[in-house]
Formats: C-alpha cells, structure tokens, sequence
C-alpha cells in the first residue's frame, strides 16, 4: 500500500481512537440517568439551576413530541448533507475524468 | 452550542441579531457573486455547506460523560473564506430551529455569531497562521476545524455568561461555569474534527485541485506529498 492510503488508515484510526475512549472514559464516573447528555440542555438546566426565576420568553413552534421522532429528524438533516456531500465529490471526480478523457483523446485528434 | 429558544433576555437576542445580520447579508451576497461568476466553484460551496450541514446533526460522546455536537464551519472557511460560513450556518441553524427545537428563532442571532462568524474567522486565522509559518497545509487544515469548533463553544460560553452573570463571582465566574460545560466536553471532538476535515481535505485535493487552486487553497501552503 502506498504512503497516502496509510495516512488515511491511521487518521481513521485516530478518530475511533478518540471516540472509543472518550465513551470509556465518559462512562466511568458519571451517574447512568445523566450520561452522555446533550451539552445544550446542560447549559440549559444551568441556567435554570443558577437563576430560578427565570422565565423562557418564547416557545419553539415545534417540537418532535418524542425523542425517537428527533431522532428521525437528526437523522434526515445527516442524510440530506451525506448526499449532497456524497454527490459533490462524486461530480467533481466526474468532471476530473472528464477532462483526463479529453486530454487524452485530444492528441490523436487528425491535425487539419 | 445551540442556545434553547428563549433562554436569553428579548435585549441580548435583539443585539445579537444586529451584530450578525450584517455579516450574514454579505455572506449571503457572496456566495451568490461566487456561483455566478464561477459557477465551477458551485460543487464545492454544496461541500462546504453539506459538510456543516452533516457534522452539527451528529451528537457525539466526549471524555466528560456528556454529548456535544462538531461545527464544520472550518472547511468552508478555508476553501471560501468566512463570509460565506455565516449564511450557509444560517440555513443549518433555521433547519435545526424550526424543525428539531434546536437552538431558536429568538436566540438565532447569537447562535448564528458563534457558529456562523466567530468560529470560521478563528479557524480562517489559524488557517492563515500555519500558512504564514510555512506549515504543511494538513496541519493548517486540522487547526482551523479545530479551533473553528472549539471557539463556537467558548463564544457560546461568553453569550450565557453575558446574559446570566452569577450573583456572586460575576460575568467571569459565569462565563468560566458556562465554559465547563462546554469546553472541556468539546476538545477531544474539536481534535477529531480537525482529523475528519484533513480526511476531506484530502479527498478534495485529489477531485478538486484545479478548483482548489483557483480560490488560492492549493499553493497557499507548503505543497507536499501526504
């Protein structure tokens, strides 16, 4: 294998690397109900911990009335960028094909 | 680094927009002069706004037992310059507002300063940075998604603490509480981040160099065989 495709093996392997022990570590001294909790809503709860008397002015217009439903939703929002990403790269590799087709036609072309 | 909606006082949530409505108008204004004036660039605006659109709908683990979500503004920053990050995070923070109660209407303007302008333009500069250090450029490209992410949050920090300062230790002991629950959670996601854009990066220099070249990408740093 050459350079290039080890350098893309050990990147890949540096991020399941950071993700494994992240949820290892993560895990270890934190109370099951709250594990891996958005840090959103944590910020949230901190807000609502340290100044009890606030109230929040507006209400969100919708809401996925469950967590499987936002689930979902993320899911879509992932799904729509995977494609237009997946069809980017997939175009461009396209139009470099495209083009090396071209130059190499390009020579045996009669000269008029 | 989404604020929930209505979870800043009506003022922070007006100023905030009229801090970020200026940059997102001329951001909207250039990706609209760059897909007519180069309409080869338009393949690799959808990347950089894809890219975003992916990475903050994924919640990720991190070290400190909670979830946090990447940015990926740092791309588009590299390849397009900032500008064009505070309209294509826009659209990402709408969908989320609108659609996953993620984030708000009312706290969009603050979401969008974090997200959309203050993390790309800190991720342009260490872009910028490494270039001028003679860096290699997946080095530079690793150091701007990075700090892009990892300043979105300490922005995101700022904003609460601005808006709830605590009673006894003031806006710095807010801004440092608000930080804890951010931070710390985002550096190991802000490195692998920065792993994931030079894995993209490097994608795009094999389909994209000629395009690379022309925004002035390639050539801008050290060129070397990865």
């Amino acid at each position: 294998m050459s350079k290039k495709t080890w350098t893309t093996l050990a990147l890949i392997a540096a991020l399941v690397i950071i993700f494994a022990v992240s949820f290892v570590v993560g895990g270890l001294h934190t109370n099951p109900d709250e594990r891996f909790a958005g840090t959103d809503s944590v910020a949230t709860s901190t807000i609502e911990e340290s100044n009890p008397g606030y109230q929040p002015w507006f209400e969100p217009f919708f809401r996925p009335e469950s967590g499987e439903v936002e689930s979902g939703l993320f899911a879509l929002q992932a799904a729509i960028g995977g494609t237009v990403l997946g069809f980017a790269i997939g175009a461009l590799w396209g139009r470099r094909r495209g083009e090396r087709t071209a130059l190499a036609a390009a020579p045996a072309e009669p000269t008029p | 680094m989404h604020i929930a909606e209505g979870f800043l006082p009506v003022i922070h949530c007006v100023a905030w927009y009229a801090v970020s409505a200026p940059f997102v108008i001329h951001g909207a204004r250039t990706v609209i002069t760059e897909a007519k004036e180069h309409p080869e660039s338009r393949l690799l605006l959808a990347a950089a706004g894809a890219f975003t659109f992916v990475l903050s709908s994924i919640k990720l683990p991190s070290v400190t037992g909670s979830s946090s979500h990447p940015t990926g503004t740092g791309l588009g920053a590299v390849l397009f310059r900032p500008p064009v990050m505070a309209f294509l995070s826009t659209i990402v923070l709408l969908f989320q507002a609108l659609l996953l109660a993620h984030g708000g209407i009312t706290t969009l303007g603050a979401n969008v300063f974090s997200m959309g302008i203050a993390g790309p333009w800190v991720g342009y500069w260490f872009w910028t940075l490494s270039n001028r250090l003679g860096w290699h450029r997946n080095v530079g490209v690793f150091l701007a998604l990075a700090f892009a992410d990892l300043s979105t949050y300490l922005v995101t920090s700022v904003q609460l603490g601005l808006a709830f300062p605590d009673p006894v230790s003031g806006l710095a002991g807010s801004v440092a509480k608000f930080a804890g629950v951010f931070a710390i959670s985002q550096i190991p996601l802000a490195v692998a981040e920065g792993i994931l854009g030079v894995l993209v990066f490097r994608l795009l220099t094999d389909v994209a160099a000629p395009e690379l070249r022309r925004l002035g990408v390639l050539g801008a740093a050290r060129e070397a065989v990865a």
